[in-house]
């Protein structure tokens, strides 16, 4: 027994090495261009994580993250790699401007902020709704449909930007920049600083004799930051999924027939519904990105790969560092998030390019998957030796094994959960 | 007669684009496919033509010397199709994930060699359009076969890469049907089980495949920064390499087959460009997204796929099954 333990200590340090071997990476990429990777980093560790400047941007982008990372665990568990969140962020994005837009002026605002919410959820859900079927219908490859979705929601966002939702203003100034009108005010996601405003919390940090991190994490609530109360619905939803997921039926069977499309079948379960539902649900969290990115942060819609920002990529990494579960989601959001604000602020510090982080992510991917054999070997290699009687399936075989069945990485989330 | 000349001339300005601009599409298509046969699939593919491309770039803009940059190309080519190797093959990592991971490494790495190196967009002169003149191999005439009306202008006008993707056609061909080492790729993409048991290596098979994938990736992406466009942006590709994987898929795993999809994509690009030369009233964003809608049904078609490779996606391991 002890032995189990460690291998699964073992198996939830595998993201950890891979980040720090994919850091090391940068490190000798940062050594070539004649910069000092210590101060690289201490610059990005320093601008992300101990202002509350820092940290707002940090939460504010860890937002789109958690959401984005949310859909394509839940995907990943029933067997669908969704690489269109980009394109379901965007779709989101734009029919949450829309109705914004349409309707901001004409009906209250918590009412309003709620269509926008739900149009741009189930927006980016009929995005991956289409890849879903013709996978579970007609076996195409969903990595491929989801990426040609992904550029054909670009050129719609350029289109409706410089057509139907350019801004009247941008019209009538003859510049032609494509972006829409600015939301009205009352489909603004209230702010964290609102919020402390409506619990009567007006004291500054000093008042409160408050100083160092303490006094910046304090000055997140009461001082005006971009923080918006996106986060919070976030972190709800991330909890909700972990529900979802393990604890109700549909979300069970999304789980079974992610690792076992026969015996799926075999026990009953419509697979080819479920193949669509885990894709669908996956471009809903992805749309409800966009949608929050719009009400909480831009209020308006702009250039559409500006707006999605890598996201439905980095979302990817933060899944899968996160052992596709909703709840270590959570961290692994905040630390992906570090690391984007992070790499800007090293932009500024040491002029090293912020695509660093581009090739940082990439590794930790490559690094994650990789290691992933070490996992399932172990897997295999406990099934033997630690209960030798059962001989229960191994967890290896049925994962990575083509299109139909699961990611691999499936195995490492199974040493968690 | 006027109106009838000027939609010839657009005719024949498709066929001369689309024939040109299917020259990256063939070399990554092409060299996707030999690792689909084998059973691997490379969804890296995007990153790896970035890297070629900016390599190909590079070197060509320091030395002037496109053969140096050609060769560069397919050199860091070859190289990320051993990372991609390594890990799909040897650790036998998840293909559709890790494929994303190296194009994401990719697109950072040519991004940041960009940015840090050149620092600004800039031109090369390349490859430049051949011209067939009779004079060139020591004929005493001013005759160049890029002046034969219609088909001279449509085939004899392009860049010694474009040549070359299309020689490749044939001798993928030739290699996949009547070789052995064809026999083996097909074998091990097929039946893995039994390719090894009659004494192949697997996994060695699949190695070569990978990295002779990316060494042509690497020239794909060449061809776009050093004969077709001759400068270097960031994601220069823009999703090209995603499309190739599909045609792939679209070609039933045939070369000839890929051939055909490539010079329908190409087509339908080069058509998009030309409405926008023309000013046809399709708003350009729509137009754009042609080959994306196209991929999809493309795939969506039930054409060949039985010719799908039964063991593509899942790495060996000897003795599992």
């Amino acid at each position: 027994m002890r032995r189990i333990k460690f291998y699964r200590l073992l198996d939830g340090l595998v993201p950890f090495i891979a980040v720090a071997a994919a850091l090391a990476v940068g490190a000798i990429i940062l050594l070539l261009q004649d910069t000092n990777p210590l101060t690289a980093y201490e610059a990005m560790f320093k601008g992300a994580f101990t202002n509350k400047n820092g940290l707002a941007d940090t939460l504010v982008k860890a937002t789109p993250l958690l959401l984005v990372a949310l859909g394509v665990a839940i995907a990943f568990r029933g067997g669908v790699i969704n690489i269109g969140a980009e394109g379901q962020l965007i779709m989101g994005a734009l029919l949450t401007t829309y109705l914004g837009v349409e309707l901001g002026d004409s009906l209250p605002g918590p009412l309003v902020i709620l269509v926008c919410l739900l149009g741009g959820a189930l927006m980016g859900g009929a995005w991956a709704a289409l890849p879903g079927y013709l996978k579970a219908k007609m076996g195409v490859n969903e990595i491929l449909s989801t990426i040609m979705m992904n550029q054909i929601a670009i050129q719609i966002g350029f289109f409706l930007l410089r057509g139907p939702m350019i801004d009247p203003a941008e019209l009538a100034a003859g510049t032609g920049i494509p972006h829409s009108a600015r939301l009205p005010n009352t489909t603004d996601l209230p702010r964290f600083t609102d919020i402390a405003g409506w619990l009567g919390l007006s004291k500054s940090a000093e008042e409160m004799g408050l100083s160092g991190f303490a006094a910046e994490v304090y000055g997140l609530l009461v001082e005006p930051t971009r923080l918006h109360s996106g986060l919070i619905i976030a972190a709800i939803l991330a909890v909700l999924v972990y529900i979802f997921l393990w604890r109700t039926t549909i979300g069970y069977r999304i789980r079974a027939v992610g690792q076992n499309q026969a015996a799926s079948r075999y026990a009953g379960i419509n697979v080819s519904r479920y193949i669509i539902l885990s894709m669908t649900l996956g471009g809903v969290f992805a749309g409800l990105a966009g949608s929050i990115e719009i009400l909480g942060l831009h209020h308006r819609m702009f250039e559409p790969t500006a707006v999605s920002a890598g996201y439905g990529f980095s979302g990817i990494v933060v899944a899968l560092f996160g052992f596709l579960h909703p709840l270590t989601i959570i961290p692994s959001a905040l630390l992906f998030a570090g690391l984007l604000v992070g790499g800007d602020k090293m932009q500024r510090a040491v002029q090293v390019p912020q695509v660093l982080i581009t090739v940082i992510l990439g590794l930790v991917v490559l690094f994650v998957v990789s290691a992933d054999i070490l996992v399932r070997r172990r897997a295999t290699r406990r099934v033997s030796v630690d209960e030798p009687s059962p001989p229960g399936p191994d967890p290896g075989a049925d994962t990575g094994t083509g299109p139909g069945a699961g990611p691999g990485t499936g195995t490492t989330a199974e040493a968690i959960s | 007669m006027n109106e009838n000349l000027t939609a010839m001339a657009i005719v024949l300005g498709i066929m001369h684009s689309g024939i040109r601009l299917a020259t990256p599409y063939l070399y990554a298509s092409l060299g996707e496919m030999f690792g689909q046969r084998s059973g691997v699939l490379n969804l890296g593919v995007e990153g790896i033509m970035l890297v070629g491309s900016f390599f190909g770039f590079y070197v060509v803009f320091e030395t002037g010397n496109p053969w140096l940059g050609f060769a560069a190309a397919a050199f860091v080519g070859a190289l990320m199709g051993l990372l991609m190797a390594v890990v799909s093959v040897t650790f036998k990592a998840e293909q559709g994930i890790s494929g994303i991971g190296l194009s994401l490494f990719g697109l950072g790495v040519s991004s940041l060699l960009f940015k840090t190196m050149l620092g600004s967009v800039e031109g090369v002169e390349g490859f430049s359009e051949l011209k067939f003149c009779f004079s060139s191999i020591g004929i005493d005439s001013t005759f160049c076969l890029s002046e034969v009306p219609v088909a001279g202008e449509i085939v004899f006008s392009h860049s010694v890469m474009t040549y070359i993707a299309y020689a490749l056609v044939p001798i993928a061909a030739y290699v996949l049907g009547r070789t052995t080492w064809g026999l083996r790729i097909k074998a091990v993409g097929q039946n893995p089980e039994a390719a090894d048991s009659l004494g192949v290596s697997v996994n060695l098979v699949r190695y070569i495949t990978v990295i002779v994938g990316g060494l042509m990736a690497g020239i794909a992406g060449a061809s776009l920064s050093i004969s077709l466009l001759g400068v270097f942006q960031e994601n220069l590709t823009n999703g090209i390499g995603f499309i190739a994987v599909a045609l792939v898929y679209f070609g039933g795993w045939s070369p000839w087959g890929v051939m055909a999809g490539a010079l329908l994509f190409s087509t339908v690009s080069s058509m998009q460009l030309w409405g926008q030369v023309l000013n046809l009233p399709i708003p350009s964003d729509v137009a754009v997204m042609l080959p994306y809608v196209l991929t999809i049904v493309a795939l969506a078609l039930p054409i060949r796929r039985a010719a799908q490779p039964a063991a593509l996606t899942k790495p060996f391991t000897r003795g599992e099954n």
